[in-house]
């Protein structure tokens, strides 16, 4: 078999279902270079009509946190002010 | 219609549509097959496209002859010399680069064409599958047209496999602009645009692209035709074995 | 294998911790603590998938260019098409795990990677297109729809998509099969010796009876398979009984008996003696198309290198001049 040392870069694809939606992470594709990448993109997550936008970045450039910082990162919900429950409005102001 | 108008769109219908279907079929022949596995799914996207196309085209068709009540008749049920496709797409796949350049070619050519049916097609329903048509030859020249750059400026013996494939495509290319009889008349009646119309702007956009994969494009004259003839290469015949294997087996069956 | 040999002991506590998250039906994710075992596990059945996705567009890639009609030969090549999806899927969710594209491809290529042996078998008509949708498929849904909830997020996450474009493929493979059980007497026979040729291969896609599958409990408590193959194998034959009976066909088992003891007295279908010692065979190698599928796969990705090397340096020259011009 012929040697290959090298791989392409990895790739993740994100694709807008229609206007007025955030891109969504759909799947990873190996391509070359960006011009390349968004051919695959296309080709490979694009078959049935998904969506109407695609976003690719490399694997390798996207900054991700640490899974042990979780707790400090997303801390418990509990701060109730934030909730509209927490303020007191007379019944007859209606839908607020 | 007419009777001659009737004869006229069919013939041009057949011509497109086997030109698709061919090329659909060799397209076809790479699945499994590719350099890698992103390009498994690309060239089968491609392929269905083309074999789509040609499917809807057999079917306005077989709308205006009574001999003929399926488009299948049409695919798998013909002699030879009833195929009315260039020699260009009949050819074997050779190497990707082959296959890229020769679709290269091929989807540069289409998107043009549809774009002139979809303006100026008298035949309503051609002139509305035109717009479709022309969306997916758009996408298959600029997917081809990315890989031919990649690999013609890639390494230097991916350039020397571009070059080779130009020189391979060089004889098939005159019969895409050649105006026979039939082109001119269904020109004259606002059928289909004439072949040699579509040359400027695709040997501008042909060249620009060669260009950025170092390559360039040899003097295009007439060298080998007789596709829109029904006048076929040899590999033409084991081609057709392939697809009309079952057809022809097994007579008059459902599938 | 077992989770707990090859872990030091500062590792206990966090791995009774990944037991607990997944014991609450809590996804594991790539940045995760895993088990080292888990991984391994996991790399090897995501690659035996995804390898069989790929060399399973061989058999069926080989009907392409005869298929019958135009509306068959479309429907085939988008089949065989999404098959080269879902081997990118999962070759994919193993790279979350370490594991490059290029090293499965390597393994798969010099044999060291096993897939699935079902498709070592030849295809030699067009009934056998049939038979793969409907039964190959049919078995490997069975395999997959649990797999949708499986412990590995990545893992999960491409098996829902590829059950999602999967729902498609036994039809088209039931409907192949029922129109030629209806057609001519030709068709009729053709159709009955696909049956005959890939009944028990599909039966033993499962794999090897639970007895005699040492890695199912360990599997199953790290929620990567969530059922034992003999559960799946007779859900499976149990389908497909029937699905035969209507349109006409004989499944080759002459064993095959209802017995309405089984399922807890919801009744299911007792099958004959499964020949272990064939299907050992052909996982050993020495099936019917072994070396005709790997030397296909290797003769594709060695005359590809040119096209992959061509990519890498358009792109490396082309990142140096967007680097000049910035």
């Amino acid at each position: 078999m012929a040697e290959e040392k090298k791989d392409t870069d990895l790739w993740e694809v994100f694709i807008q279902p229609k206007n007025g939606l955030s891109h969504r992470h759909c799947g990873s594709i190996h391509a070359s270079d960006r011009n390349m990448a968004i051919l695959a993109a296309r080709n490979v997550y694009a078959r049935r009509g998904e969506g109407q936008s695609i976003w690719v970045v490399k694997s390798k450039d996207i900054v991700s946190s640490d899974p042990n910082e979780k707790a400090e990162n997303f801390s418990a919900d509990d701060k109730i002010y934030r909730h509209p429950t927490f303020y007191d409005v007379p019944d007859d102001v209606g839908h607020m | 219609m007419k009777k001659d108008m009737v004869d006229m769109v069919f013939e041009g219908l057949l011509r497109i549509g086997d030109d698709n279907l061919i090329l659909g079929h060799r397209t076809s022949e790479w699945c499994g097959h590719a350099p890698t596995l992103e390009e498994d799914l690309a060239l089968p996207n491609i392929a269905l496209d083309l074999i789509g196309h040609a499917q809807a085209l057999y079917s306005i068709a077989i709308q205006l002859k009574s001999d003929y009540n399926h488009e299948d008749q049409l695919a798998f049920l013909r002699l030879e010399h009833q195929y009315k496709n260039l020699l260009l797409v009949e050819q074997e796949n050779g190497h990707f680069g082959n296959t890229i350049l020769r679709l290269f070619y091929f989807s540069t050519y289409m998107k043009y064409f549809w774009e002139q049916v979809s303006i100026n097609c008298f035949f309503k329903k051609l002139k509305e599958f035109a717009e479709k048509a022309f969306l997916e030859t758009s996408y298959h020249s600029k997917y081809s047209s990315q890989w031919v750059i990649t690999l013609g400026d890639g390494t230097e013996e991916s350039n020397k496999k571009m070059l080779e494939a130009v020189s391979n495509m060089e004889p098939f290319i005159g019969e895409l602009f050649d105006n026979d009889e039939f082109a001119d008349i269904s020109f004259k009646n606002k059928f289909l645009p004439k072949p040699s119309s579509i040359f400027k702007n695709w040997e501008k956009e042909v060249k620009n692209v060669l260009k950025k994969g170092k390559l360039n494009l040899p003097e295009i004259l007439l060298k080998k035709n007789g596709g829109r003839k029904g006048e076929h290469s040899e590999i033409f015949g084991f081609l057709l074995s392939d697809l009309q294997y079952m057809q022809r087996a097994f007579p008059n069956s459902k599938w | 294998m077992n989770s707990d040999t090859n872990n030091s002991v500062n590792e206990i506590p966090l791995i009774e911790e990944f037991q607990k998250k997944i014991d609450r039906d809590e996804k594991i994710e790539p940045k995760d603590f895993m088990p080292e075992a888990y991984r391994k596990t996991l790399i090897r059945q995501i690659g035996q998938h995804a390898h069989s996705e790929v060399v399973g567009m061989l058999p069926e890639g080989n009907w392409i260019t005869r298929a019958p009609t135009l509306k068959r030969k479309l429907s085939l090549l988008a089949k065989v098409q999404d098959e080269a999806g879902h081997g990118l899927y999962l070759y994919c969710a193993a790279e979350t795990l370490g594991k490059s594209r290029l090293e499965m491809t390597e393994e798969l290529l010099s044999g060291k990677a096993k897939y699935s042996s079902i498709f070592n078998y030849p295809t030699p008509t067009w009934a056998d297109i049939g038979a793969i949708g409907w039964l190959v498929d049919g078995a490997a849904i069975m395999n997959q729809i649990p797999l949708c909830r499986c412990s590995y997020g990545p893992y999960a996450r491409a098996m829902i998509r590829i059950c999602k474009e999967e729902s498609f493929h036994q039809r088209q493979g039931y409907e192949i099969m029922l129109t030629l059980a209806r057609g001519t007497k030709d068709q009729r026979e053709m159709a009955q010796r696909a049956l005959n040729r890939w009944w028990w291969p599909s039966v033993m896609m499962f794999g090897p009876s639970d007895k005699d599958s040492p890695n199912t409990e360990t599997s199953v408590k790290w929620k990567i398979k969530r059922h034992t193959n003999d559960e799946l194998r007779e859900k499976f034959i149990d389908a497909i009984v029937p699905q035969a009976k209507k349109i006409g066909l004989t499944i080759p088992d002459k064993d095959l008996k209802w017995d309405k003891k089984r399922n807890n007295g919801l009744g299911g279908y007792a099958h004959g003696k499964i020949d272990w010692e064939e299907f050992w065979k052909v996982v050993k190698g020495n099936g019917p198309m072994n070396n005709e599928r790997i030397s296909s796969k290797k003769k594709a990705w060695d005359e590809g290198l040119w096209v992959r090397n061509a990519a890498r340096m358009h792109a490396s020259k082309n990142q140096s001049t967007v680097v000049a011009a910035e």
